[in-house]
């Protein structure tokens, strides 16, 4: 089994993706461990699919978004907080450490930074060690 | 535990259906839905259209509540047949109609991890005596999870766990709680997920017998009949009791260990659960319980006990005809002149509440103010009587 973590980044159309593909053309370094699913919008994100990413053994989900006040589709952004606020209570009750799940504001023009988050993000997941669903699936 | 649909029609007297119509014309649903028709379902298995059956939307909208098999006059146990059905459908890959996005589904899958260890007991109020071990297990449910889920409608499900306690304590008994009880699995079970289920009923037998019950007391109906029947089915005769609080409660006044020294001035009616009243015969419990409290006056509606309409949802699968179900036994609450609600089960009280805070503007989906009613869980109402 590998100890290398495994992170499901959700990130909306408009700012985290176009982040994301930025730090990609800049040639800004980050870790491979993220696998990105590109939404709409940030407050697209429903609980389950955080749910289910750690389910099927994702070490952490990150969530990310444009800036508050920033988002293409008024106030989406402000739903994800919602939501991911609940889901930590629910992952708290489900014994996970609330670091696992990880809400960031990433605009379009902020390569850097997300190669930063994902740097910061797979350090801290790394010293967390694998979930309790991650041997369950052998994954 | 039947997991194919032949093998059910043998055992659930599918065959020996007189297509009398008795079950469509009881069934809660086909009252809203005319689509749906349990006759029919059962005809097409004996002519042999299982795939009809297997595909179809009828298998999973039907509510289990058992009333079509209470007025069957051959004895067809159709709910039986229909989990039967869910079985193998799940099995061939067909999907299902997704409760709550698969969000409830998805926490029970994550629960069948032997190595989760979960940080459930925060709602244990404070002072109160639990232990690890003892003769009495209280086994809480999902209590503290539908308080985050349902978080919007406020349902405050976590004060039927804290009654409870509180009234254990206050009659001189310290219950065993378990800080990695699991999901009993029912909902899996019913929504056809059987593997995952039987994990999730090792795992919790195996937490059981850890804390040395002799007793296991359940305050969720369905999880009640979870354990004392599907577990047993599973694993042979079970090694504790199990009961549910209703009837734990009704034995306390019987020695009389319990006592309600608080008036409780309201007009009371009963809301049978399917799970806890047809499924396992408790009626006379929780009637009992609201009887000995003073100045409760105690009403029945038209439809109660055995022919106790269902709330309206099964498994969390709920839709726009669980709504109109749900107005239909909320109105005849009120009009049984009750002004307060109480059912005893914890997932009965969400689904009330549910409708009655919808907040789809009136022209879309009009609740009537007749249907508006103050819900409570009978372990709240008795912890209020006692007064805690």
């Amino acid at each position: 089994m590998t100890t290398e973590p495994k992170i499901v980044a959700f990130t909306c159309n408009w700012c985290s993706y176009a982040g994301a593909d930025l730090a990609g053309t800049s040639r800004i370094q980050y870790p491979a461990n993220v696998r990105i699913i590109r939404l709409m919008c940030s407050g697209r994100v429903d609980p389950t699919w955080i749910l289910k990413a750690f389910e099927l053994g994702a070490d952490g989900v990150l969530v990310s978004g444009c800036h508050p006040q920033d988002c293409h589709y008024i106030s989406g952004n402000e739903k994800a907080e919602e939501r991911v606020n609940s889901t930590k209570r629910l992952l708290r009750l489900l014994g996970l450490e609330t670091d696992r799940l990880r809400l960031e504001w990433i605009s379009a023009s902020e390569g850097a930074r997300f190669a930063e988050v994902i740097k910061d993000f797979t350090e801290k997941l790394s010293r967390m060690g694998p979930t309790p669903f991650r041997s369950k699936r052998g994954v | 535990m039947e997991t194919r649909m032949e093998d059910a029609m043998a055992k659930t007297n599918v065959r020996y259906c007189l297509k009398c119509g008795k079950c469509t014309g009881s069934c809660p649903l086909a009252r809203v839905n005319p689509e749906y028709s349990p006759r029919q379902t059962v005809e097409r298995a004996i002519l042999g259209r299982k795939d009809q059956i297997l595909r179809g939307k009828g298998v999973w909208w039907c509510l289990t509540c058992e009333l079509c098999s209470e007025r069957c006059p051959q004895e067809v146990r159709y709910p039986d047949f229909i989990r039967a059905c869910r079985i193998e459908a799940t099995a061939k890959g067909i999907e299902h109609m997704c409760a709550h996005g698969g969000m409830l589904a998805e926490l029970q899958r994550a629960m069948t991890s032997p190595e989760v260890k979960q940080d459930r007991l925060g709602w244990i109020p404070k002072g109160a005596k639990v232990s690890g071990t003892g003769d009495l297990l209280y086994f809480v449910g999902c209590l503290p999870y539908f308080d985050v889920i349902m978080e919007k409608i406020k349902p405050d499900s976590v004060a039927i766990g804290q009654s409870v306690v509180k009234i254990l304590n206050r009659v001189g008994v310290t219950p065993a709680i378990m800080p990695n009880e699991r999901c009993c699995g029912h909902d899996l079970l019913w929504t056809g997920e059987v593997e995952s289920f039987k994990k999730l009923a090792k795992l919790n037998m195996d937490e059981i017998a850890k804390t040395g019950a002799k007793t296991v007391l359940m305050s969720c109906p369905e999880g009640y009949r979870t354990l004392k029947l599907d577990y047993a089915d599973l694993f042979g005769e079970l090694p504790f009791e199990v009961v549910h609080t209703s009837e734990f409660f009704s034995r306390l006044i019987d020695e009389g260990r319990m006592k309600f020294d608080k008036s409780i001035d309201r007009k009371v009616v009963y809301h049978d659960p399917c799970r806890l009243g047809r499924h396992l015969r408790v009626f006379d419990a929780p009637r009992k319980v609201l009887s000995s409290i003073s100045g409760v006056q105690l009403k029945e509606m038209e439809r109660s006990r055995a022919e106790a309409m269902c709330c309206g949802v099964d498994a969390w699968m709920c839709n726009s005809n669980s709504k109109q179900m749900q107005i239909e036994r909320l109105r005849e609450a009120r009009m049984s002149g009750a002004d307060l609600l109480v059912t005893a089960c914890p997932k009965c009280q969400i689904h009330f509440r549910c409708v009655m805070s919808e907040k789809l503007p009136k022209s879309v989906f009009p609740v009537p103010d007749e249907a508006k009613i103050d819900v409570m869980d009978l372990s709240e109402l008795a912890a209020k009587a006692m007064g805690l």
